[in-house]
């Protein structure tokens, strides 16, 4: 079965090279057209399962069994030396699939390098240091006087993370002080010693700093292709690629790079169905029946307090206007509120304009897509806040109080519980929409205005059968 | 009750030997905002050359290395009187900028981004389809407001502040402020009070302009320890068996010393029930916090006590929570973040996050308050006080009375008026130190040009070599 065949001189043992890839350029590769798209297909569900596992929160030592197994059950091949370029060529069709939209461009990229992350991980210290040194990574250690000099507070952060004592072994003493820009990750998690703009990266932290050259690296080569392409033909395949693609297959592979990319992302939402309009005077109505709990508390809390901090509006806002609110009532509706609060003057002088902003009529006329759960489970609400998603955000009694006014039953109730104590988000809300509509759900809820229109649909199909 | 009326009660509550002042002030003062004050603080009082100064950073010299272009890529944004919102303005000169400003009299002004091209042509760039016009370069900047700590303050709420509640402000300024120099590295660094509740702050080194907005969100969430929303119990949590250096420095040096001298009376934190269940509620052991409610409950006892109630009780909790019955359940970890929760500076975050987002300028005026946005020197932001801070009718009160003939960029005469000691202060702590290190950097910047050039030379003529 001779179909996929390396044209470089194929490696001496299969053990001596890395798994983790660095993708640097296109390979000059021949790929039959059914593993054009397989291959694309495996590596699409690994990466579809990351983004899963992110959006649940899944910390990183679950993260890496997650794609371990992730990788043995998609990213495997009967011929063991082919297994490194099924990887190879499935990233690059990915590549030129997911090239085309920022929104596509941003997924690919957040779940590749978390893949890239966990492989490295993975690897040998030896091969770790080889990557690092193919992507020019400096590796100049703290000298043993630095080390020192720093200990102490190098060890209250290893303390803070739970991580071992610096000092114990050798090999724990190797920290590289880079400039903090670096290494954001690590910075955002407080999980390095700053000191006058430099991190301390211990040696079990450095996948960081390879993470964000292999990401930047990634970023610009996706901004590169599509800008080099013209949409949608295969002549948008880089040079190599165009090459090794036969003239006859062009108009075959077209529609498959058109398929693969919508298959994972799902609808967006961003304009409401046809038919779908809502006024006013029903929303009260539909946001008791409808809304699934995280549009419902913001809704709830909007028409008692009189108002709603930015990043509850902008979830509300959105998910109104998917729903069908046109934008002279999403005017209305938010003016009736916020106006009880701050009078109608600032209403027009401050919050106008975010609504209209959202709605594409201001700024760089952007049409704002509704938020999908993904993003709602990930985003991190303060204090004053009331949205995000509730099986998350909410303490236990909380959302039980919030679940318990929704009309869910006590049975239905502990088996939500048990799925947000898994960190099931998503599942916890298909099971309340179970519960709440006495219908099964079984696509799952993936973005809050499916919700509501899967709603909408149970109600109507109710409706009819009586 | 309007809130200009809550704003002045709750100032003659606390403003003990200053009341009847005070309250000559705000009937001498009207704080309304009209275009005839405008026209005159901007005509004599804006320091327009020096903003301008600012931030040219160094680009308006003479020097072959300067960008010429760098001011007028910068975007203003306008507030006019009749609520007429511009954006992406700009200007290519101090003088255009004066011109504008004096010729429109805006109530407010933004500072944006420094973008990739011209803000006010954006549109002609906008048809070659590429995304050719971004932000390229902007301060970090936070913005922090009183009103976001209303669960923790019982003194004022909303855009309310007295001398009660605004040293949570300053606390908030000495804990960013520090950990900006020495974990971060930066030097120069601008506060300012935001004209009614709260203070901004401007990073402007030349490698803080140059963050990306991942960058900056991965700083805001170094700064970061509010994990709660409003449904959750627990506001602030401080997981793992120690705190990040960071942290300890600023509980150690600001939030406890802080908290315990000041906040904790001055707010009567554990006086009455209501006031301490919140703190209870805060306690993960049950059993704890029913002991100490017993206590509490039983007011005989408290009540014979002279100590400070609040004082007392506090003691009472960190003696029971660092008892040794309790020191293995991880109840230590509880008095700090009650700390945490009730002093720790709560950040507006979209603010810092993304390169393109407005800040007000300072000196500008407030429009509610007639307040002018002055600097806020971080050594010494305890002695700052937002009540008595210069007030466009008081400015202009000063310029007829007789001051009127000094002119507010002479330094000497600058004194005279209220005015110019937060000129003064802005020029000397921050735009000299500023403009110093950015003619070093143009310099620097002029020798890697002379050497690249040379060393093209000599590629050219190998035999020069």
């Amino acid at each position: 079965m001779e179909i996929v065949r390396s044209q470089k001189k194929a490696p001496t043992t299969v053990d001596a090279v890395p798994i983790t890839q660095l993708y640097k350029s296109a390979p000059a590769l021949e790929v039959r057209l059914e593993d054009f798209e397989q291959f694309a297909i495996d590596r699409l569900r690994v990466l579809k399962g990351i983004s899963d596992g992110l959006s649940r929160g899944k910390k990183h030592e679950e993260m890496q069994k997650l794609v371990t197994d992730l990788l043995r059950a998609n990213m495997r091949h009967p011929d063991p030396s082919e297994v490194i370029n099924k990887d190879i060529i499935s990233h690059f069709v990915l590549r030129l699939v997911y090239c085309r939209t920022e929104d596509l461009r941003k997924w690919f990229l957040a779940n590749e390098t978390a893949l890239f992350r966990c492989r490295f991980n993975g690897e040998s210290a030896e091969v770790q240091r080889a990557l690092m040194s193919e992507l020019d990574i400096p590796h100049k250690a703290l000298t043993k006087a630095e080390f020192e000099n720093a200990r102490d507070k190098l060890s209250q952060v290893a303390r803070s993370i739970n991580q071992p004592l610096p000092g114990s072994t050798t090999a724990d003493t190797t920290f590289f002080k880079v400039p903090f820009e670096e290494v954001p990750d690590l910075v955002a998690g407080r999980r390095v010693y700053i000191h006058k703009g430099h991190a301390y990266v211990a040696m079990n932290q450095v996948v960081s700093l390879l993470v964000t050259k292999f990401r930047s690296h990634l970023s610009r080569a996706l901004v590169l292709t599509n800008r080099s392409s013209v949409p949608l033909t295969v002549v948008s395949l880089p040079r190599k690629w165009t090459s090794a693609v036969k003239e006859q297959e062009k108009d075959r592979l077209s529609p498959i790079v058109e398929a693969l990319c919508t298959s994972y992302l799902g609808p967006d939402y961003s304009q409401p169905r046809e038919l779908a309009e809502m006024s006013i005077k029903d929303i009260d109505q539909v946001a008791k029946t409808s809304f699934p709990l995280c549009m419902r508390h913001l809704f709830e809390k909007l028409r008692e307090d009189h108002h709603l901090k930015h990043g509850g509006r902008m979830q509300l806002g959105l998910f109104l206007k998917g729903v069908g609110l046109k934008l002279d009532d999403a005017l209305a509706f938010w003016k009736a509120e916020f106006s009880q609060k701050v009078g109608v003057e600032r209403f027009d002088k401050e919050y106008a304009y975010s609504i209209r902003h959202n709605y594409g009529k201001e700024g760089k006329r952007t049409d704002y897509t509704p938020y999908s759960c993904q993003k709602i489970i990930s985003s991190t609400p303060g204090v004053g806040d009331h949205h995000g998603c509730p099986y998350r955000h909410f303490s236990e009694e909380n959302l039980r109080a919030a679940l318990y006014k929704m009309g869910v039953s006590s049975r239905a109730m502990e088996d939500i519980m048990d799925k947000v104590r898994n960190r099931h988000y998503q599942l916890a809300c298909t099971l309340t929409f179970e519960a709440v509509h006495s219908s099964s759900c079984d696509a799952g809820i993936n973005h809050p205005n499916q919700y509501y229109i899967d709603s909408q649909k149970a109600l109507q199909s109710k409706v009819n059968c009586i | 009750m309007t809130r200009e009326e809550v704003e002045n009660e709750t100032d003659d509550m606390l403003i003990d030997g200053t009341v009847e002042q005070q309250r000559q002030d705000d009937k001498a003062v009207p704080h309304e905002v009209n275009a005839n004050y405008l026209k005159a603080y901007y005509g004599k009082l804006f320091p327009v050359t020096d903003i301008h100064k600012w931030l040219s950073y160094g680009n308006d010299g003479k020097h072959p290395a300067c960008d010429e272009s760098y001011f007028g890529r910068r975007e203003f944004s306008f507030t006019l009187e009749n609520d007429v919102y511009l954006r992406f303005r700009s200007y290519n000169s101090a003088s255009e900028l004066e011109k504008y400003i004096k010729d429109s009299l805006p109530f407010k002004i933004d500072i944006g981004a420094v973008y990739s091209v011209d803000p006010s042509k954006r549109f002609a760039y906008a048809q070659s389809g590429d995304n050719v016009f971004t932000p390229v370069e902007r301060e970090l900047v936070f913005d922090i407001d009183i009103s976001d700590y209303d669960d923790v303050r019982y003194c004022c709420s909303g855009a309310g502040v007295c001398l009660d509640c605004w040293p949570l402000m300053t606390i908030a300024i000495k804990v960013i402020d520090t950990a900006l120099r020495d974990d971060f590295g930066f030097n120069h660094i601008l506060w300012v009070y935001s004209g009614r509740r709260g203070v901004h702050c401007w990073v402007c080194d030349a490698r803080a302009r140059r963050l990306s907005n991942e960058q900056r969100g991965a700083i805001v969430d170094y700064f970061r320890v509010y994990k709660g929303s409003e449904n959750s119990n627990k506001k602030v949590s401080l997981p793992g068996p120690a705190l990040h250096p960071f942290l300890t420095t600023s509980y150690t040096h600001f939030l406890k010393p802080f908290f315990e001298e000041k906040l904790i009376h001055s707010q009567n934190l554990l006086s009455t029930e209501e006031r301490y269940e919140k703190i209870l509620e805060m306690i993960p052991d049950e059993s704890v916090a029913s002991e100490l409610r017993g206590k509490w409950q039983d007011k005989k006892r408290s009540s014979n006590s002279k100590e400070d109630i609040n004082i007392h009780r506090w003691e009472q909790l960190k003696n029971l929570l660092q008892s040794g019955k309790h020191k293995a359940t991880g109840l230590r970890r509880c008095i700090e973040e009650i700390v945490f929760a009730y002093t720790y500076p709560r950040l507006d975050m979209e603010v810092s996050k993304h390169m393109n987002h407005l800040l007000k300028a300072p000196f500008c005026v407030h429009p509610k308050t007639g307040r002018v946005c002055v600097p806020i020197d971080p050594n010494r932001c305890e002695e700052f006080d937002p009540t008595t801070v210069p007030t466009l009718s008081g400015l202009l009160e000063e310029l007829n009375s007789g001051a009127s003939q000094m002119q507010i960029d002479s330094e000497n005469k600058s004194d005279t008026i209220s005015l110019g000691k937060s000129i003064k202060l802005f020029k000397s702590s921050f735009l000299h130190p500023l403009l110093k290190s950015c003619k070093v950097q143009v310099f620097l910047l002029q020798c890697c040009l002379f050497l690249q050039a040379f060393l093209y030379f000599c590629s050219i003529f190998p035999a020069f070599k």
